[in-house]
């Protein structure tokens, strides 16, 4: 593997009684798609979460570029995190202002850009997920896929370095599924930037990943190339990429 | 019948009595955590905004939008309320001081308490009532759903982006509504004192401007300054640390409304017994 350009190390999170992760540790390649799996509310955008400092772990560290930001003052995790995207799972686009405003406003705010500048590339972002056509659109006059499409645009408007994306595919059609997974690709391969991408989607995540990740239990039970989970002999790995009832994952 | 000790502490009711007090005693704990975390979110959250402010950091844009939003467009419920108190003021105060004697005193009467107490207060209160739950709720909602994270994701701080903006506004727009307040509160008073009491405008006017200085009508305008952070700092508070979804949103709507409107009068009783002490 690359050096890890993320890293989380025995972590353990828990909300209240519920504990979500137990001495955890991944590593994320330096210029990799690495895909996350696991069962719902495993806690996979909980790790997304501590990835991008908006969490604080109990115990263990979160690493990024080696520094260690669970000791970082919040000015500091501000400025860290202008260089991290992030694709939430339910978009979180400001429903204050327009599509067209949500995807500019990084660059609006980060950049010495002209307003020219940034309605070309807001509008050039957009339309990598066909969705110029709703600049002007208030988020509330999108279906729940293209609200998904245009927080995944402010996400990567600014070609950060590292982006997270939190279910990208789920709920929008095969087409778009399909544009998405490529546009994943295509940045990693134009900025040689790096993706932590959660996904239910198989299909996707084998056309897309480098190294697969599977969350259960609070830990981390199967990481490696798409080849080595498939043939993993983990009967739990299996049960879930085989998506059958019976077997050790409890319903 | 004589009982033992332990037969008493294990009867029912010494169960019973040592439950509640226990319960009772664990409820006052957590009341008294609760108001020390909550205090020491408001403090850190006022320290965050002072430090922005004072780095000017400042979008002026999105200020003068919230000046608009929080302070015009509440201009004309703090006309209403403040215009119906100096009426009824008046109408109290002008025709028992004209049967005793003191009509020409009314002017002084009406338009010193408007200035120093209900023209500050009462515009806080109302302006409480709209912006603070405005605030509460709006930030609140964005909480909820993730919006805040989003900001927060894309490196922009939710102090300068969403408190700063509207604490500047607040603190320009409700000293100015203040100012509106009060003329017409006086404006109102003199109007019935006139109609009710037949007490003149030249005398009313005379009696106002003997009784109350310039330094009342600057000191009213300090506290209009101190409401505005009060209930911008505690709408924001209340809407930052919302939980649980859309009942969560109104729930720290309401709570954000209550705590203001008390934290108004409370601090109004304290900034006039300092302020005025010496008068
Ligand atoms: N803020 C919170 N407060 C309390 N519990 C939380 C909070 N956030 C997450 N949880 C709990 O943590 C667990 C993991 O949540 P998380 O959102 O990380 O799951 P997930 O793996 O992303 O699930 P999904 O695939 O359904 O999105 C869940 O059981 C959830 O109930
Ligand atoms: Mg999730």
């Amino acid at each position: 593997m690359a050096e890890p350009i993320a890293r989380l190390d025995d972590v353990s999170v828990s909300f209240g009684e519920r504990v979500v992760l137990k001495n955890c540790s991944l590593e994320v390649p330096d210029g990799t798609i690495m895909c996350i799996i696991g069962l719902s509310g495993a806690g996979k955008s909980t790790i997304l979460r501590l990835l991008d400092g908006l969490i604080k772990p109990d115990s263990g560290h979160v690493y990024l570029h080696e520094h260690d930001i669970c000791h970082m003052r919040e000015s500091q995790l501000i400025e860290m995190r202008t260089k991290i995207g992030f694709a939430f799972q339910f978009a979180a686009l400001f429903d204050s202002m327009t599509v067209g405003e949500n995807v500019s406003l990084p660059l609006r705010e980060h950049t010495t850009l002209s307003e020219k500048e940034i309605f070309d590339i807001a509008m050039h972002t957009l339309d990598s997920v066909g969705l110029a056509h709703t600049y002007h659109n208030m988020p509330s006059e999108l279906s729940g896929g293209m609200l998904k499409r245009a927080g995944f645009a402010r996400a990567v408007v600014t070609n950060p370095e590292i982006v997270l994306y939190d279910e990208p595919t789920t709920g929008v059609d095969p087409i778009v599924t399909h544009l998405l997974t490529d546009t994943i690709k295509r940045l990693r391969k134009q900025l040689n930037s790096t993706a932590v991408v959660i996904s239910h989607d198989l299909q996707s995540i084998y056309m897309m990943a480098d190294y697969v990740a599977m969350l259960f239990e609070g830990a981390i039970i199967a990481n490696g190339t798409v080849e080595d989970v498939r043939k993993s002999n983990n009967p739990i790995v299996q049960q879930f990429l085989q998506g059958s009832e019976v077997g050790p994952i409890p319903l | 019948m004589a009982h033992t000790l332990r037969e008493v502490e294990e009867s029912p009711t010494a169960q019973a009595v040592e439950r509640v007090s226990v319960g009772v005693l664990a409820s006052v704990g957590r009341r008294v955590s609760d108001m020390l975390e909550y205090t020491g979110g408001l403090t850190m959250l006022m320290w965050e905004t002072a430090k922005t402010i004072f780095r000017l950091r400042i979008r002026f844009a999105e200020t003068l939008n919230q000046c608009y939003l929080l302070g015009y467009q509440s201009l004309i419920i703090v006309l209403l309320t403040s215009l119906f108190t100096g009426m009824v003021f008046s109408l109290e105060s002008a025709v028992q001081a004209v049967q005793y004697g003191f009509g020409s005193f009314v002017g002084g009467i009406v338009s010193y308490t408007v200035v120093r107490e209900l023209g500050p207060m009462l515009s806080a209160v109302v302006v409480a009532g709209r912006a603070c739950a405005a605030i509460a709720a709006e930030l609140g909602s964005m909480e909820v759903t993730e919006q805040i994270e989003a900001l927060k994701s894309l490196g922009l701080a939710p102090v300068r982006f969403l408190v700063v903006p509207r604490l500047l506004a607040l603190m320009i727009m409700l000293p100015l509504l203040t100012i509106f307040a009060d003329v017409i509160g006086v404006y109102g008073g003199q109007w019935i004192a006139h109609a009710q009491a037949h007490i003149g405008t030249q005398d009313f006017m005379a009696s106002a401007r003997q009784t109350v200085g310039f330094e009342d009508v600057v000191k009213g305008l300090f506290k209009a300054l101190v409401f505005a952070v009060v209930i911008v700092m505690i709408g924001s508070y209340q809407g930052l640390t919302t939980k649980g979804g859309a009942a969560g949103v109104g729930k720290s709507a309401t709570s954000a409304v209550v705590t203001c409107i008390i934290l108004i009068f409370i601090l109004n009783f304290v900034m006039s017994y300092f302020l005025y002490a010496g008068a």
